[in-house]
């Protein structure tokens, strides 16, 4: 017979650790002030402020912090950051959370996640970002194919618009360092 | 002075003005730049969304290449910034996540050479004595929003350079060069770029507040020191006043765009003409003269209030008038205009001046005008930004100051 070893599903304290971990942070550290949700500039759109969302990570509600829309609305402005008098690292919690969620599977803002996947695709491609490539590919995927079409041509005429990539010179080592990426458990892909 | 040159994805296409007056600057200014070859992708914001070491790589590999000709490096990108600061500081303190990162990219990497932002280089490297030397086309008349935004200034622990709530280095910058910044209180609030694509309704309100307050602190400019704050505040500029109904007509600068500018360099040779929103007839149509009244009135308004509460405070004393009780209450926000034309007598010499150029074939107008302007400073603000842009705009809200203050009156006597 075949055997079969079968890793145990994290915890939720697993999961929390490995957030804390990558993001440099405790989330038992904060004490619920409420300054980060005070400055955040998009708290206005969240399901849960940025102070809820570490309370439910306190309170190891994991998965109700996983699919909120908070961190994929989080612009990464680092304010909360700044300002967090017990110096928890929200941004980069978000940032963690972002990641964690992508690694499950649990994807709450198919655009966010589609957009960036385009963007690291071309990266890997060219070795730069091609603006128009991505914003076309992004329009297709997510099936808006005219939004900020208005905005085409009038970038053409002041020639911020290259209709070809431009590719790197060493664009083999940029290839190669995704792939390294990928060969130590990375998520990239 | 020697430093590496990262310019970033945006600076070759969609920020291509960013890209062409930061060179054009650094000739100037006799600082040589070398752009790093072959230089990759930094991977803002995507990859740190999205893989933690491979965010740190991507700006590693350029870091190396710099490091290599034992150079610092000038990104004028704010993201770009962001994560080269962010992979300095993370691999100097972690010495396993060193090692895993020159394996990935299969280089050595010390993080010895650091990465300067615009305003580092300009104000601390360049500095500010140096810069003034050069300047030959004072930016007088210009009043602008100095827009840091969030990534230049924030976290500290990365950055540093300069206050993340207060910063003062692009301010102290646009001095330097002639012109007048206002004070403001989005200086550092996010934008909202990276959202612009994806989630426009979140975007394009974060993005409407800044512009918004700009106007609101009577700035005529917004100066910006990142390509994607640009675009969002220029490019998008017209999509937010169609959402929220509004007019803004703010032109947005690179900083690097003004500083060659004022150093004698043509406008369109640093692409202020290629922005959306129109910057190369505000550059050139610079409210030299206006500016200098408008300076005037500000420093008798602030004088003015103390004046006027002590002057309705005794009234009120008297018994003589009640209204004048309510203004004192009212403070400093609404001096009350003036209300007989022997009270006209007192409004400064520059609102005379500026109201006999609106109306200046009837002079009970230009005095009523007058009257009114030099009781408020942000109205006589306004008409002299207006008639520099545009005279019949001017009249027209001149009329409509008029109109409301005789509509004002007439509602007092109709309550008495």
């Amino acid at each position: 017979m075949e055997k079969v070893l079968v890793a145990p599903a994290p915890t939720q304290k697993d999961i929390i650790r490995r957030l804390e971990q990558e993001s440099g942070t405790e989330v038992s550290l904060c004490y619920q002030c409420g300054k980060c949700t005070a400055g955040c500039p998009a708290a206005f759109a969240m399901d849960y402020t940025p102070r809820q969302v570490i309370r439910l990570l306190q309170l190891e509600m994991v998965d109700e912090a996983l699919k909120a829309q908070s961190p994929w609305i989080c612009a990464t402005c680092e304010t909360c950051t700044t300002r967090c008098p017990r110096g928890v690292d929200v941004a980069s919690l978000m940032d963690a959370l972002r990641r964690e969620a992508l690694r499950m599977g649990i994807v709450t803002d198919h655009r966010v996640a589609t957009f960036n996947q385009t963007f690291l695709k071309l990266v890997e491609r060219y070795g730069r970002v091609h603006e128009v490539g991505l914003l076309m590919e992004f329009n297709l995927k997510t099936r808006q194919l005219f939004k900020d079409a208005e905005l085409g041509l009038p970038m053409f005429k002041r020639g911020k618009v290259h209709l070809l990539p431009e590719v790197i010179k060493d664009q083999g080592h940029v290839k190669q360092m995704f792939a390294r990426v990928k060969q130590t458990g990375g998520e990239s892909s | 002075m020697k430093l590496a040159y990262y310019p970033g994805c945006s600076l070759e296409a969609t920020a291509v003005e960013y890209g062409v007056s930061t060179q054009k600057t650094a000739q100037v200014l006799g600082v040589e730049l070398q752009e790093i070859p072959g230089w990759n992708c930094c991977g803002a914001t995507s990859a740190h969304s999205t893989d933690r070491v491979l965010s740190l790589a991507l700006p590693a590999r350029n870091l190396a290449l710099a490091e290599r000709e034992g150079l610092d490096i000038l990104a004028p990108c704010a993201a770009c910034y962001s994560r080269f600061r962010a992979t300095e500081h993370q691999v100097r303190r972690d010495a396993g996540l060193q090692r895993q990162i020159q394996e990935i990219i299969g280089m050595d990497y010390q993080a010895r050479n650091q990465t300067l932002s615009i305003l580092e280089v300009l104000a601390g490297r360049i500095g500010l004595e140096a810069i003034g030397g050069k300047v030959t086309r004072p930016l007088k008349g210009m009043k602008p929003a100095c827009y840091y935004g969030c990534l230049l200034v924030k976290p500290v622990e990365y950055t540093g350079f300069d206050d993340p709530e207060y910063p003062e280095s692009m301010d102290n910058i646009m001095k330097t060069l002639g012109a007048k910044p206002v004070a403001w209180s989005h200086q550092t609030e996010c934008c909202g770029a990276s959202l612009a694509t994806t989630r426009p309704e979140v975007g394009l309100r974060m993005t409407y507040e800044i512009l918004k307050n700009a106007q609101e602190r009577g700035a005529d400019s917004i100066v910006t020191v990142c390509p994607l704050c640009q675009m969002n505040l220029d490019m998008r500029q017209s999509q937010v006043e169609k959402m929220f109904g509004v007019k803004f007509n703010l032109p947005v600068y690179y900083i690097t765009e003004l500083v060659a500018v004022a150093c004698g360099v043509a406008p369109e040779e640093v692409g202020i003409n290629r922005h959306f929103v129109n910057a190369l007839y505000h550059i050139n149509h610079l409210p030299e003269e206006v500016e200098e009244e408008t300076d005037q009135a500000t420093a008798r308004q602030k004088a003015a209030p103390e004046v006027d509460r002590a002057k309705a405070a005794r009234k009120a004393e008297a018994g003589e008038e009640p209204a004048g009780g309510t203004a004192a209450t009212a403070g400093a926000a609404e001096t009350p205009a003036p209300a007989s034309p022997a009270e006209n007598a007192g409004a400064s010499k520059g609102a005379l001046k500026l109201a006999s150029r609106i109306f200046a074939d009837d002079e009970a107008k230009a005095a009523r005008l007058a009257g009114i302007l030099s009781a408020d400073a942000e109205k006589m603000k306004k008409v002299a930004q207006l008639l520099a842009q545009d005279k019949e705009k001017a009249v027209k809200v001149a009329e409509a100051f008029i109109k409301k203050e005789a509509k004002a009156k007439g509602e007092e006597v109709a309550g008495e």
